[in-house]
């Protein structure tokens, strides 16, 4: 019996399926490059998204349209957005794709913010032959995993690169006698955290170190005084925190309070904010983080006054992924007008061998990775610069020890 | 020590700040408000939004922004929740009732917010001076939140134990029937407690958005810490919900100074479920059944 | 009667046949899309069969859901995959009869906070000792299940959970759930071992739960406690039964189905308004549907029946 009812069920369900959320009317092949992405509009990601991801997505279609389109042979052609909220969530995101892909039929897709979600997603990009520029996930196995999807670049690299390059500038500044053994770290219990201290914590003893405070509070801890109150006892004179954007905030609010001030204060993500410069102020000076970028470069400037000119309420990008995030799509670009035509496993193949005209510089992948990464910044008189690893150009050379707390 | 004492008063009362307005809300008025958090972070983006664009002072924003709170939930309780206390017949229908229909406004007001000011995180510095206090160093717009907390949860006690209105609307919480007999009007009681609740949430959100970064979406934390404390102190107690908040805040602080930071939340829901199989009613609260 | 109940078991058999053979006839969405509606069914299902006749609202769910994806988290690339289920269904059994024995006594209102507060305790031990012992946040599930496995294994589960809540509804438990439900000092005086009646139905419906979270989690590739420990899982499975009508054993899926369908229909039509517009239909539904699903249901055939009979006369 089955077979035809089966197929009138499933029938049904496409009828249905198509009705509800109708394709309207099939897109003329020409007409348009289908560019769908699926974001965290709202739950915990959507911070994040809405300061480093959304705006760039944005500012890039804008101004790909406005020029006329993407060059494909000798025309251009316009970009039509496909868009989803994937609430945060790696069911809702693995499911957007699905739809773009199999429903919209997208030409392109961009990828979702932070490393779960690009994890949950890589294995149906990879499936569906998609290029993943994934531009805002750290993950340790990412050489791993540019094997195991020949599809995905990971243009944020590894924590552990990020962990031994601070505790480089670490060793290096002790050498030149700016600071001392002792070290204080803390770090937020998640993902990011634990990959970042349990990267750092053999790295700082290698390079004999003292750990004096070595400790994990939860997502969310909403008063972090007791930790700086215990840290500023113990008088270290690096304070490493792998923090996320509230904590990141509070750390060094509480640390300006207890005039905690030693000669290296890092904190993690959301440090690069602009955010961060416009909450504290003078105060941000000195100030070690993740990420960076070289401010006084002409295309970085460039960018950074388009996008304030394009964001909603004039805002400033991210001083790390942002950057990062707007180069991986130009590289997208450069290789789909390079290839000429839809053809993704072109673009995979140029993505993979062709060389870019960033406004992070020119980047090439090696492996699927990019060999160059921003890893240390630090606020000087009010812009977020990369000070390691210091063979980058445009490495500023670190203001240590960090001046004291101003009041505000 | 002392520190950490300090501390975690301060957070403690920061907790019962947050969460008096739902005790009144959820122990007199019966509506187990799901969207309370999302109210919370909306008078934190008021006051963001008077601050940054009118150079308005947050504690004088408070004058504005109270009232609107008390409106806004005096409206909302007329409008959207009267239908349903009328159409509910016993107690757990309307929780029931109250879950969905507040899980639904927690999507509007998150989406209103969502509009107006996007996803991005928000933090503005106000009063983040320290101050000395025997010797320890604390911040003021913490010290200033916690004094508030303390000063409301008491006089608010008093206002319930020593008032006329105080006391029919503790005699709608304890029994909204019984209430009726003794002429009560239980509908404008509830519906002024779930007023009240409103201002007070309104005043916790301005206050703590003085010191911490908030986002549209982070409403959702705030209505369960709230309702932890609640339940912990016993519904409808603002005494307990003072006593429970500073429980809390002590046990999170005491915990990251000298156990491990780690487990400051583990231990802030063992404590919370510890005290719910001693007292299932909470620690002020009367046994329902 | 009898003619008519086999027809409804034919129906169910053929429906049965046609859902076991959907992924040969569907793409990827659809198929993925036919993933969370099973999900949801058996979460909502499975929710109901305590909640619905004790009428103790649980908000464990991710709870027992995360228990049983960590589990794949952590043992799937070792062991057998069927060995890995039943690992999972034994670890979410000991937690809920630990968990029932400690929490049926609360009386409802607090059971609710109780519960939730139960799951994150659980996310933030698992937390802490990820981070303390075993030092890796965030495990990567390379497991080979494709989606079409997913899939069936949540359609076998559905059809479990619907047998055995059909099962307890007719045996003796379900008979002393529904009177403590009604009473429980009533039932007590019955004779009716509350404890038991209620930890064993809590813990049936907490295998459930655990099950769905291991069968869900090779979806994913990488296991988080956040992605794991979702608390709007717990919500979800909440208001879906609830609007469907936890009082009857379909009327959680009745709750579940439309609502899965209406997010996935306003997060594709209006992805930058969704949240709104869901508020405000959630309102309209709280409004227009006092009693569920169920209880239009019920109404509509209060309303057809003496009609029913009429024509039966006449015929």
């Amino acid at each position: 019996m089955g077979s035809s009812v089966t197929r009138f069920a499933a029938g049904l369900l496409a009828v249905t399926g198509a009705a509800l959320f109708a394709a309207d009317g099939p897109a003329l092949a020409q007409s348009s490059v289908k560019i769908g992405y699926a974001l965290s509009r709202t739950g915990p990601n959507a911070g994040g998204a809405a300061v480093t991801t959304l705006p760039n997505y944005e500012m890039w279609v804008k101004e790909v349209n406005a020029a006329g389109g993407l060059k494909l042979g000798d025309k251009r052609v316009p970009i039509e957005v496909v868009q989803y909220d994937d609430r945060s969530s790696a069911e809702e995101a693995a499911r957007s794709l699905e739809r773009l892909i199999t429903q919209d039929k997208v030409d392109f897709i961009l990828p979702p913010w932070g490393t779960g979600l690009n994890l949950a997603v890589g294995p149906i990009l990879n499936k569906a032959g998609y290029p993943h520029l994934a531009s805002t996930a750290v993950t340790d196995r990412a050489p791993e995993l540019a094997k195991r999807w020949p599809n995905s670049f990971w243009l944020l690299g590894t924590s552990a690169g990020a962990a031994n390059t601070l505790v480089d500038l670490l060793v290096k500044l002790r050498t030149e006698g700016k600071i001392g053994d002792t070290v204080a770290m803390v770090s937020v219990a998640d993902g990011f955290g634990i990959d970042l201290s349990g990267a750092a914590r053999p790295a700082l003893a290698k390079a004999n170190f003292k750990l004096a405070y070595d400790k994990t509070y939860p997502v969310g801890t909403q008063d972090l005084s007791p930790i700086v109150n215990e840290v500023k006892a113990l008088n270290p004179d690096v304070f490493i925190a792998f923090s996320y954007p509230p904590d990141t905030l509070g750390l060094t609010e509480q640390a300006r309070i207890a005039s905690f001030n030693p000669k290296i204060f890092y904190t993690g993500v959301g440090t690069a904010f602009p955010l961060f410069k416009q909450k504290f102020g003078a105060n941000a000076q000195g100030v070690m983080g993740i990420g960076g970028w070289s401010g006084d470069s002409a295309p970085i400037k460039d960018y950074l006054a388009r996008h304030k000119a394009s964001a909603a309420n004039g805002a400033e990008p991210d001083r790390w992924a942002s950057a990062v995030t707007y180069a991986s799509l130009q590289m997208l670009q450069q290789a789909i007008e390079r290839v000429g035509k839809i053809d993704r496993e072109a673009v995979i193949k140029d993505l993979q061998t062709g060389t870019f005209d960033t406004i992070i510089g020119k980047v090439k992948f090696e492996n699927n990775l990019p060999t160059k990464y921003w890893w240390v910044g630090q606020w000087q008189d009010g812009e977020f610069y990369g000070v390691a690893p210091a063979t980058n150009e445009g490495a500023r050379t670190p203001v240590i020890p960090k001046p004291a707390w101003k009041a505000p | 020590m002392t520190n950490a004492i300090f501390t975690g008063l301060m957070l403690g009362g920061m907790y019962a700040l947050i969460a008096m307005g739902l005790t009144l809300q959820y122990g007199v008025a019966r509506i187990m408000n799901l969207s309370y958090g999302e109210f919370l972070v909306a008078a934190a983006f008021s006051s963001y939004w008077l601050f940054t664009g009118w150079a308005l002072n947050p504690l004088l924003g408070l004058a504005l922004v109270i009232p609107a709170g008390f409106g806004v939930s005096l409206l909302l309780y007329r409008v959207l929740l009267t239908p349903l206390v009328r159409r509910a017949r016993t107690r757990g229908a309307l929780e029931v009732d109250s879950i969905l229909a507040t899980f639904g406004m927690m999507f509007i007001v998150q989406g209103i917010m969502l509009s107006m000011f996007g996803g991005a995180y928000f933090s503005y510095s106000f009063l983040a001076i320290p101050v000395s206090l025997f010797g320890e160093i604390l911040a003021l717009n913490r010290l200033i939140a916690f004094g508030l907390a303390v000063a409301v949860g008491l006089a608010l006690y008093l206002a319930l134990t020593r008032t006329r209105l105080g006391t029919s609307i503790r005699a709608v919480a304890v029994d909204p029937m019984a209430a009726q007999l003794v002429a009560i009007d239980v509908v404008r009681t509830s519906a002024f407690a779930f007023a009240l609740g409103g201002a007070l949430v309104a005043a916790a959100g301005v206050l703590i958005s003085m010191f911490l970064t908030f986002s549209a979406s982070s409403g959702v934390i705030f209505t369960m810490k709230a309702l932890i404390v609640v339940v912990m102190g016993g519904v409808g107690n603002l005494l307990g919900c003072l006593v429970a908040g500073l429980a809390l805040g002590l046990s999170e602080s005491l915990v990251a100074t000298f156990v491990d930071p780690g487990l400051t939340l583990a231990v802030n829901f063992a404590l919370f479920l510890g005290v719910l199989l001693v007292k299932p009613a909470g620690l002020f609260g009367r046994a329902q059944r | 009667m009898s003619a008519m109940r086999l027809a409804a078991a034919l129906a169910a058999c053929a429906g049965l046949a046609v859902l076991a053979l959907l992924p040969t006839y569907v793409d990827a969405y659809y198929l993925a899309l036919a993933i969370g509606l099973l999900q949801f069914t058996v979460l909502a299902t499975a929710w109901g069969l305590f909640s619905g006749p004790t009428r103790y609202v649980s908000l464990a769910t991710t709870a027992f859901f995360g228990v049983g994806a960590y589990t794949v988290a952590v043992l799937g690339e070792l062991l057998h995959w069927p060995l890995v289920l039943l690992i999972a269904t034994a670890i979410g059994a000991v937690m809920a009869v630990v968990v029932g024995l400690s929490t049926l006594r609360l009386s409802g209102l607090h059971f609710v906070i109780f519960t939730f507060g139960l799951a994150e305790l659980i996310r933030q031990l698992v937390i802490w000792f990820e981070v303390n012992k075993s030092r890796v946040l965030g495990r990567y599930v390379f497991v080979d299940i494709t989606q079409k496995d997913i899939y069936w294994q949540l359609l076998v589960l559905a059809v479990a959970v619907f047998v055995i809540g059909w099962l307890i509804a007719r045996s003796r438990l379900g008979f002393a759930l529904r009177i403590i439900g009604e009473d429980e000092t009533v039932a007590k005086h019955c004779g009716i071992n509350v404890t038991v009646a209620k930890v064993t139905l809590f813990t049936i419906s907490a295998v459930f739960m655990t099950l769905v979270g291991a069968i869900m989690a090779p979806r994913w590739t990488y296991i988080e406690p956040s992605i794991a420990f979702n608390a709007t899982i717990s919500f979800e499975v909440v208001i879906m039964a609830l609007l469907g009508g936890a009082h009857r054993l379909w009327g959680p899926a009745l709750g579940a189905i439309p609502l899965t369908l209406l997010f996935e229909f306003l997060a594709a039509r209006f992805p930058t308004a969704s949240t709104l517009i869901m508020g405000v239909i959630f309102l309209l539904i709280v409004y227009a549907l006092p009693a569920g699903v169920v209880g239009l249901w019920d109404n509509f055939r209060r309303q057809w029946r003496p009609q029913r009979v009429e024509q039966g006369a006449k015929a």
